[in-house]
């Protein structure tokens, strides 16, 4: 065994952003242009979040940066963080919310602490399970996780793949799987449409994936990896008809069917936690500020509500402006900054696929 | 080395410099600062650790270090989350049999 090494170093900031993927940069990008005095803390060894694995273009308007790759979105926003001269501590994990409102952060075998002012909190979210016979054989996979894998390392880790549930990273990943050059058995889907945005559904389509409705994965069939996968039409009620069980041959099973905001900080801060399934579940309780229950808090991103990149960037310029002015005062610019990402936000909510997400944001703001 | 995606329409992949590690007994290759996992991956490695009750085969499954599922034994250190933890040359790497073991 080794030791580990715990030195305690002090450090204070301004405002503390807790994650580098789409929300944090924005919120640090806007504070920082505010005139705030600003850190980045990120677990990755590169600044983005999931961006630097989504090889799509994105949608909506320039200011969404439609048109552009995830990839290349990540690149803009870590070079605008370099050339602003935020400071960013990445490789590092915050561990816990103590006392005096001071992080703790885990960065190799040093432990230290810092206290910010404001802290912007985007830690994002992480895959949901899904509990069938055999599910923990490896070779079941988070499709964001294979996505990783393969769009940042450049590793396939299967031949055949078959895809548990039709959102929109469900219909995205195993067309970038087709990309890699790895074969896709089919998609899965409980409800009887597919759930994600129909250009991608169409893309899966023509490149001749089946996409089984009304049906769910009840087994993983193999010894020490997956040999095949057992799948079951459903009644109206979800569960599985007898006889309809079918086996299809696939060495990966890539689960699509959700996520959960991490908000196991914002627990330990003190934060009012709700839940919204809405929202993705158990949700930090926030207000069109992307202020939670505590003044110093706010929060952005996947980790308010699981949405998407681009609205997720739009909550982080939302936040930024409105930590800068809780710390400065109000300001013209921080106010124009926030109402214009408020007003693109409602544009983008206006969409069906957006229902919930409004539904969900206001059953909160009841809370 | 033969699961690396060579060609991709998008894509161009710039690896860093080979580097030779240990896996259980066997000497194998991979990309320095990729997470360990990717080397194990593309080495065609699946099964990463084993339950500690019932001796289950456990694997890759989050890719974000929140899972746990991918926790090895990496130069004596155990609870190594492998998805995030950067291969280095020379690395020991072992199957961690269930918990972390005080020793």
């Amino acid at each position: 065994m080794t030791e580990n090494k715990y030195q305690i170093a002090e450090k204070t900031v301004d405002i503390c952003v807790v994650g580098g993927g789409p929300a944090g940069l924005q919120a640090a990008i806007v504070a920082k242009e505010l005139g705030c005095n600003v850190l980045i803390i990120d677990d990755n060894p590169i600044l983005g979040g999931q961006l630097i694995k989504q090889t799509h273009k994105f949608f909506g308007s320039k200011l969404h940066y439609c048109g552009v790759r995830g990839i290349d979105i990540a690149t803009i926003l870590s070079n605008r963080v370099q050339g602003l001269g935020i400071e960013v501590i990445n490789d590092a994990t915050v561990v816990g919310y103590y006392d005096h409102d001071t992080l703790g952060i885990l960065r190799h075998d040093n432990l230290f602490s810092l206290k910010a002012k404001r802290y912007i909190f985007a830690t994002g979210a992480s895959e949901n399970m899904l509990a069938f016979d055999n599910a923990d054989l490896p070779g079941v996979y988070g499709a964001g996780a294979v996505q990783t894998m393969m769009n940042v390392f450049g590793v396939v880790p299967g031949k055949r793949a078959l895809v548990i549930g039709s959102g929109n990273i469900g219909l995205i990943v195993p067309y970038q799987l087709l990309q890699a050059g790895v074969e896709v058995a089919a998609i899965v889907e409980i409800m009887a449409k597919f759930g994600g945005y129909y250009v991608h559904a169409a893309k899966i389509k023509r490149a001749g994936v089946p996409i089984y409705l009304k049906h769910t994965v009840i087994e993983a069939k193999g010894r020490d990896r997956v040999e095949a996968a057992v799948i079951s039409e459903v009644g109206d009620d979800y569960t599985c008809l007898l006889g309809t069980e079918k086996a299809i041959e696939c060495d990966m099973i890539l689960i699509a069917i959700g996520l959960s905001p991490l908000c196991d900080l914002l627990y330990h801060a003190g934060c009012r936690i709700e839940y919204i399934p809405d929202l993705g579940g158990h949700v930090p309780y926030h207000d069109t500020n992307m202020l939670t229950s505590k003044p110093n808090i706010f929060v952005c991103g996947d980790l308010a509500c699981i949405e998407e990149a681009s609205t997720a960037m739009l909550e982080g310029r939302i936040a930024g402006a409105r930590a800068y002015e809780s710390i400065y005062g109000k300001k013209g610019e921080a106010e124009s900054i926030a109402k214009e990402a408020a007003r693109e936000l409602a544009i983008i909510r206006t969409s069906p696929f957006e229902e919930r997400i409004v539904y969900g944001k206001k059953t909160l703001a009841a809370r | 080395m033969k699961e690396y995606i060579e060609l991709h329409p998008i894509l161009q992949f710039t690896h860093a410099k080979k580097v030779r590690f240990m896996f259980e007994e066997e000497e194998l290759e991979g990309y320095e600062n990729e997470p360990i996992a990717a080397a194990l991956h593309a080495a065609g490695v699946r099964v990463l650790s084993y339950s500690e009750k019932h001796k289950r085969p456990r694997g890759f499954f989050c890719a974000v270090g929140k899972c746990s599922s991918c926790l090895m034994e990496v130069d004596g250190r155990q609870n190594v989350m492998v998805c995030m933890e950067p291969l280095r040359a020379g690395m020991k790497v072992r199957r961690q049999k269930g918990r972390h073991q005080s020793k």
